[in-house]
């Protein structure tokens, strides 16, 4: 601890002299898990991860601990496991997905040629089963679609979330900002409200965080499983007794690709864990 | 079979304190919670978790429904001789599952 406090004091100074030679440094200053972003020393935000306790922090920083460790692995046996009326892997068309799929998770949500809309990572990882494995699609929040974004995620960890700037992608997000700053349900709240202006405080006995999706899908203390993006929106939805939109709605890939722009920069965790 | 995961050192020096971190998927669904037809779900946990070390018992927990779903249990070994480890979850219906490791314990 003592170590990273100095570590952290002289990058501090570094980035001082840095910015005083108007040369903002890119590069991460910490790899993983040290590192929780890239952003300039003055910019607000800070992932979910900072507000946990230290031993949740643990939990996620060493993967032999994270319980979203055996989704990631059963991810990995899918990877390269020939499957459907092509009998192809993943694999077979992406290779290696240490290499192949880094950062890709990242840049998710976008626009899909091949869908004709804006899709998610999850609906990228089921149009991929259809068109080029001819294997039936899996279930929305299902064990092995978990996995398999789980997997496909990790491999961006450290990462910095970087949204499509296609024209649709950002046609998407700036419904999703309307979306998050609209009042909704019996309570009238509106994301912004918790997440923007009261970030930090407590809504009962939880910490509200700033909402940054830069660690899905998660590994929920309160789910006792993964979950997705998807999954923590209709949750909140639901607690502010609003209608929940189904997985998949435009309403929640809109939602998403707001949230991947609001969290730009901001370096991905995948797999989180999550009180 | 459920996915398990075992960390530990491939091998260690004689005498050496190794540390054995195992975690397995299991629901741990305790018995109590009340599904959505308002009955309370049938319980399912892992009972016994034993670690055996060339043939003898190192460790042994007997787990309880309170327990988190996929639990992670994480113990010492005093490596001795190269030998095999052997782990093994038994619980609710019928649910066995072994698994095995190698260590290799060098002088």
């Amino acid at each position: 601890m003592k170590r990273l406090a100095t570590l952290l004091a002289a990058s501090c100074v570094a980035a001082t002299v840095a910015q005083a030679a108007a040369q903002m440094p890119t590069a991460p200053i910490f790899a993983w898990p040290f590192g929780t972003n890239t952003l300039q020393p003055d910019d607000a935000r800070k992932p979910g991860s900072d507000y946990m306790s230290p031993a949740t922090q643990a939990m996620q920083r060493d993967d032999t601990q994270n319980p979203a460790m055996l989704w990631v692995a059963n991810g990995e046996a899918q990877w390269s496991a020939a499957t459907g009326a092509a009998n192809k892997s993943c694999a077979s068309c992406h290779g290696e997905a240490k290499a192949s799929m880094r950062g890709a998770a990242a840049k998710f949500p976008r626009f899909s040629q091949a869908a004709g809309r804006v899709i998610t990572l999850s609906e990228q990882i089921n149009q991929c089963r259809k068109d080029k494995l001819k294997a039936a699609t899996l279930k929305p929040e299902s064990e092995d679609l978990l996995a398999m974004e789980a997997y496909v995620g990790m491999q961006s960890r450290a990462y910095p979330m970087s949204p499509s700037p296609d024209e649709q992608t950002r046609q998407s997000a700036a419904r999703g900002q309307k979306l998050f700053t609209t009042r909704i349900g019996q309570l009238n709240l509106s994301c912004a409200q918790c997440h923007d202006d009261n970030a930090g405080k407590k809504l009962a006995g939880a910490l509200i965080p700033q909402g940054h999706a830069n660690a899905y899908p998660i590994y929920r203390l309160e789910w006792q499983g993964v979950g997705s993006l998807q999954r923590r929106l209709r949750n909140c939805m639901s607690g502010v007794r609003a209608e929940v939109p189904p997985y998949g709605a435009p309403d929640l890939v809109d939602l998403e690709a707001y949230l991947a722009l609001r969290a730009k920069g901001m370096s991905l965790e995948t797999p989180g864990v999550r009180p | 079979m459920a996915r398990a995961l075992i960390h530990m050192p491939a091998s260690a020096k004689a005498g050496d304190i190794i540390e054995i971190r195992a975690l397995i998927a299991h629901p741990m669904e305790t018995g109590f919670r009340p599904g959505s037809d308002g009955k309370p779900a049938p319980r399912d946990i892992i009972r016994r978790f034993t670690c055996e070390y060339a043939g003898k018992q190192v460790i042994t927990a007997e787990l309880h429904p309170a327990m988190s779903a996929n639990p992670y249990l994480a113990f010492f070994v005093r490596a001795t001789a190269t030998g095999k480890l052997t782990f093994t979850w038994q619980g609710d219906n019928g649910f066995a599952q072994a698994e095995e490791r190698e260590l290799k314990v060098t002088s």
